[in-house]
């Protein structure tokens, strides 16, 4: 009896804890599809909202900007850090000091590593714009792909990269043939991450975008909207930035938990 | 092929890349705290310890001290709440926990700001909750709920928990259960049990959860930025506002050391919380 009660209990916190994680962002999601716009009555059902994001052009630009940093940041990340996460792995016998730094950028506070960039491309004289975001958020970027890449190797079998030496491979013909058709399904979940992670990332883009308009991200734009107060047109904009990591991460996850074709 | 230098020419781009662009600009922060503030907002190069000093300085130590407190009480109730989803979840069917754990922690990859942003939607003068308070007959003024402290705290407990219930989750899912049964049939109640057994071997979960909602919230200048309004001011914001407007980079900067010595203190408590809980296992059967 007293069991069934606990369960009971435990069905009550997890109603409120999930009714406080997806309340608040639902009311936004449903508000965004509010015609009236405001949040006081419910007018009926319209995409109208979307339709003037797509009619405002700093958002559009705003949008293709941090398309373009997602897209290069992503790319050099997923290239560097699944580079990394491969030598790490056989090497093995890596230092605390190595992991530490491998691991930092994980958890280092963005805005210690906001200012730290700041400063460095000032003091350097780096012109910052779109191209200095990208740096940085490869920085953290390459970190998440190495952690993703790497959980995949800790089960790799290396004895068919033996197996493969041995029948007479080069190594750079094992890497291409055997070691990253393994991988791929691990550096496509990390590509996405950092995809991910770099559309949504907002205060390490803030302090390196420089100054002018000309290299406004979207989370730079969403956060000076959000400073003037609620309009619908946020809503919606709020919504799809939403939607797009929550299908990103999605995918990602799919991916990775994929395993091998055949296996 | 293990022993020669080709995993370290894998490496090589990604390590130097994270030197260059964050060991080095790091570095670089720890060095301006000791110089000198030039006149016209540079840099003089002339050691001081000046800026260290400011830190403590009451007007400032204050601020350290209120986003000491309001991250600590964000850190509380999130590990209380995250504990508790966490313990439900892993007191569910086997076949039902990675679901509801992926949905428990859905809302952490969302964009932060736009979780930020919600609580706008429902705290602000003309929000949700207000027109609610007004439907079942509320009247008269009602207090501000937006760009409070409160406000604060509660964003910054909506952000993080989800990460408090991945951490205090793992532990909890790899308890024995044979060892709460042991503590029962030994006629132990449920609460003692709870308190005596299962708390102390899930204690890691809960400090990891409390010192990186912790460490993410003293930092933080979006949520007070936006939850709290514009004079509302965490070290977070007083970091931001001595790069982009008071032009004081090495205060700035030594307003962020301070911060990260904090922030490194605590992790390493975390890890040795962490350690001793693992090395007793091992330990005292050996």
């Amino acid at each position: 009896m007293a069991d069934r009660n606990t369960f009971r209990l435990m069905l009550l916190i997890l109603g409120l804890v999930f009714a406080f994680l997806y309340l608040p962002i639902s009311v936004l999601v449903g508000l965004s599809f509010n015609e009236g716009g405001l949040p006081t009555a419910w007018t009926g059902f319209s995409v109208k909202w979307y339709g003037e994001l797509l009619a405002n052009k700093d958002i559009l630009r705003a949008a293709g900007n941090t398309l373009i940093v997602a897209i290069f940041s992503t790319l050099l990340s997923t290239i560097l850090g699944s580079l990394l996460a491969v030598g790490v792995e056989i090497r093995r016998r890596n230092g605390k000091w190595l992991e530490t730094m491998i691991f930092a950028p994980m958890i280092i506070p963005d805005i210690v590593l906001a200012i730290a960039l700041l400063s460095f491309f000032s003091l350097l004289g780096v012109k910052m714009g779109l191209h200095t975001i990208i740096v940085s958020h490869v920085v953290f970027n390459l970190a998440f792909v190495s952690a993703v890449v790497r959980a995949r190797l800790k089960s790799f079998d290396w004895s068919i990269v033996e197996a493969s030496n041995d029948l007479g491979a080069t190594t750079a013909t094992t890497m291409r043939r055997v070691v990253l058709p393994v991988l791929m399904p691990a550096i496509l979940a990390g590509a996405l991450l950092a995809f991910t992670l770099s559309v949504d990332e907002f205060i390490i883009a803030f302090f390196t975008a420089g100054a002018g308009r000309s290299s406004i991200t979207l989370p730079m734009q969403i956060f000076s909207m959000i400073r003037f107060g609620v309009t619908p047109e946020i809503n919606a904009l709020a919504t799809v930035v939403m939607a797009v990591s929550v299908v990103a991460l999605a995918l990602s996850q799919r991916l990775n938990r994929g395993g091998l074709p055949g296996q | 092929m293990t022993t020669d230098r080709r995993p370290i020419l894998l490496m090589s781009p990604a390590l130097l890349w994270l030197f260059g662009l964050m060991v080095v600009p790091c570095l670089l922060i720890l060095v301006l705290a000791f110089f000198r503030r030039g006149m016209y907002g540079g840099i003089e190069y002339t050691f001081t310890l000046e800026n260290i000093a400011l830190v403590f300085d009451p007007l400032y130590a204050q601020i350290f001290l209120k986003s000491a407190w309001i991250a600590g009480l964000a850190a509380g109730i999130a590990s209380i709440l995250g504990y508790a989803a966490a313990y439900a979840i892993a007191a569910m069917p086997r076949h039902r926990q990675s679901a509801l754990l992926f949905f428990a922690v859905l809302p952490f990859w969302s964009n932060y700001l736009v979780r930020t942003y919600a609580w706008i939607v429902l705290l602000n003068r003309e929000g949700l909750i207000v027109n609610l308070a007004r439907w079942v007959g509320f009247e008269g003024e009602l207090p501000s709920m937006l760009y409070t402290e409160q406000a604060v705290v509660i964003g910054l407990i909506y952000n993080y928990l989800p990460f408090v219930i991945l951490s205090c989750y793992a532990p909890l899912s790899r308890l024995n259960p044979e060892i709460s049964e042991a503590s029962r049939d030994l006629g132990a109640s449920g609460w003692t049990t709870f308190r005596r057994v299962v708390l102390p071997m899930t204690v890691p979960g809960i400090a990891t959860g409390f010192v990186f909602v912790f460490v993410l919230s003293i930092g933080n200048f979006v949520t007070p930025a936006l939850l709290g309004g514009g004079q509302f001011q965490m070290i977070g914001n007083l970091v931001y506002a001595q790069f982009l407007t008071a032009n004081d980079w090495p205060f700035g900067a030594a307003l962020s050391m301070v911060l990260i010595m904090v922030m490194l203190g605590l992790l390493m408590a975390q890890a040795t919380v962490a350690d001793r809980a693992s090395g007793g296992k091992a330990g005292d059967n050996g």
